[in-house]
């Protein structure tokens, strides 16, 4: 069974997901966002972080299993290390103390076609990160183009897995009103329930690259809220 | 009381600017009642008050009302009421304002009823052919009146365990109002409360901060079906109550006199349980031989209340400091070297169970006379604290400021809560995102319960609303009475209209509840399993 990188887990989480989750962040990232608030998982192997066996991973969790809704496992990017989120997924079902749980992954779809085959028969849901529908913007954002994303989209969709869908929101850069709108007609599109989760841009936990960007405003996210339901998105939630 | 010092003590309250007119009568009256000298009680039993040991609770010297009054209000509308000159209530505009008037007449320690009743239960058969709208614009009304009324934040109203339309809108009308009247609970039974109701009463607590939660299926195997949750926390039978709650500084009682755990729990536990068991005695006989209440009032002669059904509450508090030091006394400190903490340290949670359970077992065999309801003994309940307590913490609390992580509170509090059928408080404070993922709570709500907690509460950190004892603050309304109370002479008029807010201003700054510890994830990579 393989070993994780992983970088740490929090056990009691009400943003990571439906209900109470607990949270395991694996280490490692392909894309080197302007944005990114977690930069330190970004690297795959940095020194300090051993491989941790599943039944460790397990074992944290079966101990808050009680209080919990479910597990999310993010990062870094979790896809990056799919046969160990299968085998810990295949691990949670097996136990009857943690069978219980929803199983979650948070990601950026990057993600090669075969790991959402995978990972489906062990996975309960999905949400990811569509950091621009605009493909030149994508590049600008994330150092990468967004196709593996749409792909990874349509496919999670198509497997009725895609719980919500993350807009990395930063004034001037992904947020005009054409933007949004075009980009809740493609989701609609591919859902017409889909769920979309607005994450405002923060220079909290972001580095020196990202300092003169603007977070939005409380009139950017009123302007966010009105475009995006105006063009149809009726679950859409903001942070508290 | 001497003459002359009682008259200075009632001058300086008809003086007072800082109190309303109404607060001023009910001073007053308890300066007058203090005036009496307290129920006959033995040497020891007078020493153990004057060291903190044991406390009355400020009740008054001559108890002529019971503490805690559970009328049941179901009877009172099915029947009527000869003293209220009210007949049944035909429909809901009726039936709140019987409810309205009965409230006015229910006796109790601070004036105010500490009890509305099942209120969701009372009020289902009365709507129907009402739609919600106009359903909601007549809770509305009452809703207000009740806090205006009935000014006191001990006023308190149950819930559940069944969903109902008359619950789920009176948490809308409560979450839309934002008032620290009436407090709330709602009963929880994991297979009747859907958690579709926990959910909408987990948005209306991080509005307001209510409702309480309450374990019903473990409160029901201790006290029947019949019981209502009143007050802070006191979960007590309905038609009936509690003559008198009296408490046991746990804490105090190791200071006074004690060796060790061993030495403690042998010898000076039972001593200081007794003496505090003569104290509840003393006082249910006067209120039961003496003040006739039982005999005159028109509860009971109405058979809204059976005197059979009032038990008296040992209440206890203080145990975290009490382990604490008696771990000192035993030469037992964490792996560290530092002092053992209750809720941190494993040998701190092991003695607090013992301790408890000799607490549970010495009331259990300590007869007190009156209390049939509850097999002649008192009732043991985890006393959440007063205004002027320092340096001691509420109940079986771990102290402000030193609570764990959200699991390990949970687990080191819910074993305790077995040993207390008239209720325990321990408080979780929250960050506000749970208001975006209610169903975080109710997760966490749910396996509380399976963890074996009897109450949960919590509240939101920045909504406004800071819970005390039991019952509620509006942080807006402390900050005021400290501002007033910084302005020198009358012109420094402008108290508080809620008397419950000069209590919990007093708990606010004695026991440092904004240090309460948010249960918030750690940052990824500091909660590594």
């Amino acid at each position: 069974m393989p070993d994780g990188l992983v970088a740490g887990t929090v056990p009691f989480s009400a943003v990571d997901g439906p209900g109470n989750r607990y949270v395991v962040f694996l280490q490692g990232c392909g894309w080197d966002c302007l944005v990114c608030h977690n930069p330190c998982s970004i690297p795959r192997a940095p020194a300090g972080i051993r491989p941790t066996p599943v039944a460790e991973v397990v074992a944290g969790i079966r101990d808050a299993a009680p209080f919990l809704s479910g597990v999310t496992v993010t990062g870094g990017e979790a896809t990056l290390q799919a046969p160990f989120v299968h085998a810990l997924f295949e691990a949670l079902g097996d136990d009857p103390r943690t069978a219980g749980l929803t199983r979650f992954v948070d990601g950026n779809g990057d993600t090669d076609p075969g790991v959402w085959e995978l990972l489906a028969p062990v996975t309960e849901g999905v949400m990811l990160d569509l950091k621009a529908l605009d493909d030149e913007r994508h590049v600008v954002l994330t150092g990468c183009s967004n196709a593996r994303v749409l792909a990874s989209l349509r496919d999670l969709a198509a497997r009725d897995l895609l719980y919500e869908v993350r807009l990395l929101l930063v004034p001037g850069l992904n947020d005009a009103d054409d933007m949004l709108r075009s980009t809740a007609r493609w989701l609609l599109d591919l859902d017409p329930r889909v769920r979309v989760r607005v994450n405002p841009f923060r220079h909290q936990g972001s580095r020196a690259c990202a300092r003169d960007l603007l977070e939005p405003s409380p009139d950017d996210l009123a302007r966010y809220r009105s475009v995006l339901t105006a063009a149809g998105v009726e679950h859409l939630t903001f942070p508290v | 009381m001497q003459l002359l010092r009682l008259q200075e003590l009632v001058r300086a309250c008809v003086v007072d600017p800082s109190l309303t007119y109404r607060q001023r009568v009910q001073r007053l009256a308890a300066l007058a009642e203090n005036a009496l000298d307290p129920p006959p009680v033995s040497e020891a039993c007078a020493q153990a008050q004057a060291q903190g040991v044991v406390h009355d609770m400020a009740e008054g010297n001559a108890p002529y009302r019971p503490r805690y009054v559970l009328p049941d209000y179901g009877a009172a509308l099915a029947r009527g009421s000869a003293h209220l000159e009210l007949p049944p209530p035909g429909d809901l505009d009726e039936a709140l304002a019987f409810l309205l008037a009965m409230y006015a007449a229910v006796p109790s320690i601070t004036g105010y009823p500490v009890y509305l009743g099942d209120l969701d239960v009372l009020l289902e058969p009365y709507l129907a052919g009402l739609d919600d709208d106009a359903v909601l614009a007549r809770l509305r009304i009452f809703w207000r009146t009740l806090d205006r009324q009935l000014p006191d934040a001990f006023v308190h109203a149950d819930l559940g365990p069944d969903d109902a339309r008359a619950a789920r809108l009176l948490l809308r009308v409560d979450a839309e109002l934002r008032q620290v009247v009436p407090n709330l609970t709602l009963r929880v039974d994991p297979d009747r409360t859907p958690d579709d109701l926990l959910r909408a009463a987990v948005l209306t607590a991080c509005s307001d901060g209510k409702p309480h939660f309450v374990n019903h299926p473990m409160t029901v195997a201790d006290l029947g079906a019949d019981y209502g949750v009143v007050s802070c926390y006191n979960s007590l039978p309905r038609g009936g109550g509690a003559h008198t709650l009296v408490r046991l500084n746990l804490a105090e009682s190791v200071r006074r006199r004690s060796l060790g755990s061993r030495d403690y729990l042998e010898r000076a536990l039972p001593q200081d349980v007794a003496l505090t068991a003569e104290l509840i005695a003393a006082r249910v006989r006067f209120l039961v031989e003496e003040s006739g209440f039982y005999e005159h009032d028109w509860l009971v002669r109405e058979g809204l209340v059976d005197p059979a059904r009032f038990t008296a509450m040992f209440g206890v508090y203080g145990l975290a400091e009490a382990v604490e030091e008696l771990l000192v006394l035993d030469g037992v400190t964490s792996q560290d070297g530092s002092p053992a903490r209750y809720g941190r340290d494993r040998a701190a949670s092991d003695l607090a169970g013992a301790l408890l359970a000799a607490v549970a077992g010495l009331v259990a065999a300590a007869p007190v006379p009156y209390c049939e309801v509850s097999g002649g003994r008192a009732l043991l309940h985890a006393q959440s604290g007063i205004d002027s307590d320092r340096g001691v913490t509420a109940g079986a609390r771990i102290p402000v400021g030193h609570e764990p992580q959200l699991y390990q509170h949970i687990r080191v509090v819910a074993p305790n809560h077995r040993w207390f059928p008239a209720g325990v408080s321990d408080v979780f404070r929250f960050e506000p995102s749970v208001a975006a993922n209610p169903d975080a709570v109710v997760a966490v709500l749910r396996g509380a319960f399976r963890e074996g907690m009897r109450d949960f509460t919590f509240d939101v950190i920045g909504n406004g609303f800071t819970r005390v004892t039991g019952y509620l603050v509006r942080d807006e309304d402390v900050t005021a009475l400290r501002e007033a109370a910084g302005r020198a002479g009358r012109d420094g008029a402008g108290g508080a209209r809620h008397g419950s807010t000069f209590l919990g201003a007093g708990a606010v700054e004695n026991q440092r509840l904004a240090e309460r510890v948010v249960k918030q994830a750690p940052p990824a990579g500091a909660g590594d399993a």
